[in-house]
């Protein structure tokens, strides 16, 4: 299935859950946050979330800022 | 000492954005002391190695999530969502921005965004513009500090209107942090002495060719101007007036 990550196009096998993409997007998830489709999937909640095609994720983290 | 939410905070507060490596970052807050380091919350593709978050954990600083570069209330609801899950933190610097040329405050969609995060259990710190009425409006709404620009972020300008400072800080009753403008150690004494409560600098100290060093500049800056405030300025005269007596001077 094809979804798209960060804005880019990521394609996975069917019944991915959203912990299976986080181990290649983000390999350590402390501080890092998730969006599927417009809302925040708290961390607790990744292995239970599957993805579906045509999702949108936002892997997001920390970064130098003002 | 200022007060945010309960909670104690130098007035020096650092943004780190434009250092070139953490072991800078690291040596400016060392210089600095801030009571608050915000941070930006970004997709992870675009970050770079090494981990911002573990050097600021291990100096022990309050990490201030920001969503600077949002254009409405939802992107930046959305970020402010993100950071309190990436950082464990529901505060928020609220920044949504207008346009991406003035980078000014869109403060209709600043208002709306300031709600809905405070009805979500968030201590929200707008960036907002130097108008009373608007800063009123957003403590109205529940925000627990407002942060008017001196002038437009990263520009370097200090504070272009000194009344518009004084006038929000006689309209609200929360602490007022003078946000973006400032370029260097002078302009943070000069927001303090106008009665602000804290002053943010980022640029001014990330791309100064001694980054270090105006890091404690202005950490002196702002404790010096503090001090000015609460000793009081003199008022301002329209002629001159002697310091030394005029009686027995030599030959008169």
């Amino acid at each position: 299935m094809r979804l798209s990550v960060n804005g880019r196009p990521h394609e996975l096998p069917e019944g991915t859950a959203l912990t299976g993409l986080l181990e290649t997007v983000a390999p350590d998830p402390r501080g890092v946050a998730v969006a599927l489709n417009g809302s925040v999937v708290r961390a607790a909640e990744w292995p239970a979330t599957p993805l579906r095609e045509g999702d949108l994720v936002e892997v997001v983290t920390a970064h130098q800022g003002g | 000492m200022l007060e945010v939410a309960g909670v104690q905070l130098a007035p020096l507060w650092l943004g780190t954005g434009g250092l070139t490596s953490l072991e800078t970052v690291r040596r400016v807050i060392e210089a600095a002391r801030p009571g608050l380091v915000t941070v930006s919350v970004r997709r992870t593709s675009d970050t770079g190695t090494g981990s911002l978050l573990a050097t600021l954990r291990d100096l022990g600083v309050r990490v201030l999530p920001n969503t600077a570069g949002c254009l409405g209330a939802q992107e930046a609801v959305l970020t402010a969502e993100l950071a309190r899950e990436a950082l464990g933190t529901d505060w928020v610097k609220l920044e949504v921005i207008g346009d991406e040329v003035s980078l000014l405050p869109d403060v209709v969609e600043l208002v709306e965004a300031a709600e809905t995060l405070v009805a979500r259990g968030f201590t929200v710190l707008p960036y907002t513009t130097g108008d009373p009425v608007v800063a009123r409006r957003l403590v109205d709404v529940g925000c627990a500090a407002v942060m008017p620009l001196g002038s437009p972020i990263g520009s370097g300008r200090g504070i272009a209107d000194p009344h518009t400072i004084e006038a929000v800080r006689a309209a609200v009753d929360v602490p007022v942090v003078l946000d973006a403008g400032i370029g260097t150690a002078s302009e943070a004494a000069h927001a303090m002495e106008l009665g602000c409560d804290a002053v943010l600098v980022a640029t001014a100290v990330t791309r100064a060719e001694e980054p270090v060093a105006m890091a404690r500049a202005m950490s002196l800056a702002v404790e010096s101007g503090q001090l000015a405030r609460r000793a009081g300025r003199i008022p301002r005269r329209e002629t001159a007036r002697a310091s030394s007596p005029m009686r027995g001077r030599v030959g008169r």
